[in-house]
């Protein structure tokens, strides 16, 4: 596998794929958080001993496989031009803040990129596992063997009563964030989610938007997530996790419904002009693109829309992030320039449907 | 929901800080969130890493530290391994190495409490290989507790086989005392 693989789709193998309630749970993710016993910490290891950990790891599964998460990439951080970071950044098979540790970090990421490594992150070792739709119950299982399959090799700082010891309290215990990227347009219209996060957040869940340059939940696609990871089981956790889920999709789905029972006409218009936005213009703003592409998916969802796949919002919410456009371009672009790019990427991609 | 803080832009974050048991939720923009330190970097993660150190902060003032007291007197807690002091620790809000979490353990608690809601144990997966003994020991735990129903609500037969499990497990071999710390 080579990183020449990664670059050219915006849209990862495993999104191909429809997973459970994909109308509104885009993907569902774990990560856990691990650490060699015998070495400090990334915030503080002298570089030689994080050079250690990151060849130990090129070493021993550099085009390993593991089940179905073939053929293991392995990619040195340092080794990337800015635009090859960010766009694995946009891609979410990497964070920020591996980019900042390039010196020393790496990543290990599967041909099908559902399962990625990051060695030398904040802790020496974070795994990550994807998958589409909404089944976290089966993330956990299978993160659980890949876990159990490194651990073979790997000595991991552990102790009985404060369970997997990381860099941050935060993530000491279990180790996991387990999260669901979830699309609800008509809890945001009706803007019932502004009820709903404060009585998540009681229960011990962090609620964020992830797409945009900070202000807002650009395309109304929400991360809802696991704050606490000492105490609980990690299945006790995603249990929790789940039945918040659960419960936003039954509101998402009737929001839905009642919308286009009391004002179906209206409804029905802001989707064709939506459309109409992205099938014809030729600048668009992300925050623009993010909202029309948010209202052409529920368009989708609703059978209004026939002849567009409903993996186009995911698609093109990375395709037409700023790294993306850069690298699809091969050079770096202005924001106006990224704008024109953007309207024509998108009208390519809907001609494409048709 | 508007941002509390600037009252203009959306609020993005939204979390329940709990400080001193008192509950209070914060819906701030991103914006808001930098400036007053809830976030610090724009890209990534979850705002709580960096309300961390701000919480474990107070800890030393929650526990009533005079200024200029007999405490300024006592040696500083220093990890033998990695050398993070427990006020760099409280600076940063990261631990340096695994070794920090015994060299800190007697003011740790608090911490975990007011991150974890009120949690300071580990509850979760045990390393398969690592684990070992401490498997063992679980799975010993289980059987007992299940053995003390089974003859609380007198099924005796059952009981008895749940007795042999504990017998043979306790023979295959000793079975660890002070954990298996790697």
């Amino acid at each position: 596998m080579t990183l020449q693989n990664f670059m050219n789709e915006a849209i990862s193998p495993w999104m191909q794929e429809e997973g459970p309630d994909s109308d509104i749970v885009l993907s569902s993710r774990i990560r856990l958080a691990r650490n060699f016993a015998n070495v400090p910490y990334p915030i503080l290891a002298d570089a030689d001993k994080l050079e250690e950990i990151r060849d130990f790891f090129k070493t021993n599964y550099e085009n390993q496989s593991f089940q179905n998460y073939e053929d293991f990439a392995f990619i040195a951080i340092k080794d990337l031009s800015s635009i090859e970071k960010r766009v694995l950044v946009e891609k979410h098979l990497i964070s920020p803040h591996l980019v900042k540790n390039a010196e020393t970090s790496a990543v290990l990421i599967s041909e099908n990129e559902q399962v990625s490594v990051m060695i030398n992150e904040e802790d020496h070792i974070r795994i990550q596992l994807y998958f589409p739709g909404f089944q976290l119950a089966e993330g956990l299982e299978k993160v659980f063997e890949f876990d159990d399959w490194l651990e073979e090799k790997i000595n991991y700082a552990f102790d009985e009563s404060r369970g997997y010891l990381t860099s941050c309290p935060t993530n000491v215990g279990t180790g996991m964030r387990a999260s669901v990227m979830m699309h609800l347009p008509a809890l945001a219209m009706t803007k019932q989610i502004n009820r709903m996060i404060p009585a998540i957040n009681q229960l011990g869940l962090v609620v964020r938007g992830i797409y945009g340059e900070g202000s807002e939940a650009q395309g109304n696609i929400f991360q809802i997530s696991n704050q606490i990871t000492l105490g609980k089981s990690e299945h006790d956790i995603v249990d929790d996790l789940e039945s918040v889920v659960r419960q936003l999709i039954t509101h998402e789905r009737n929001a839905r419904s009642r919308i286009q029972e009391q004002s179906g006409t209206k409804l029905e218009d802001r989707i064709y002009r939506s459309y109409g936005v992205l099938e014809n213009a030729r600048i668009i703003e992300s925050k623009e693109a993010a909202q029309c592409l948010s209202n052409v998916r529920l368009g989708i969802d609703l059978g209004l829309i026939k002849k567009v796949s409903r993996n186009i919002l995911n698609e093109l919410m990375i395709l037409t992030q700023p790294g993306f456009l850069q690298h699809y371009q091969k050079q770096s672009l202005t924001a106006n320039q990224r704008d024109i790019l953007r309207a024509t990427l998108i009208r390519e991609r809907l001609q494409l449907e048709n | 929901m508007e941002c509390q803080e600037c009252q203009k832009r959306p609020a993005t974050l939204h979390f329940t800080q709990v400080i001193n048991g008192n509950k209070k939720e914060v819906h701030v923009c991103e914006v808001c969130a930098r400036e007053k330190g809830y976030k610090t970097y724009p890209e990534e993660g979850y705002s709580l890493h960096d309300l961390l150190s701000g919480l474990i902060n107070f800890e030393s003032q929650a526990m009533g530290n005079p200024q200029g007291g007999p405490f300024q007197q006592v040696k500083e807690l220093q990890c033998p391994k990695c050398e993070m002091t427990f006020s760099e620790f409280k600076r940063v809000g990261k631990f340096g190495c695994a070794v920090c979490y015994d060299t800190f353990s007697e003011r740790l608690d608090p911490i975990f409490r007011r991150v974890h809601s009120g949690n300071t144990k580990h509850h979760g997966k045990i390393p398969k290989r690592q684990g070992g003994n401490l498997h063992k020991r679980r799975q010993l735990e289980n059987y007992k507790m299940e053995l003390k129903t089974l003859i609380e609500s007198e099924e005796f037969e059952k009981a008895a086989e749940i007795r042999d499990k504990i017998k043979a497990l306790e023979n295959e071999q000793d079975i660890g005392k002070e954990g298996d710390r790697p």
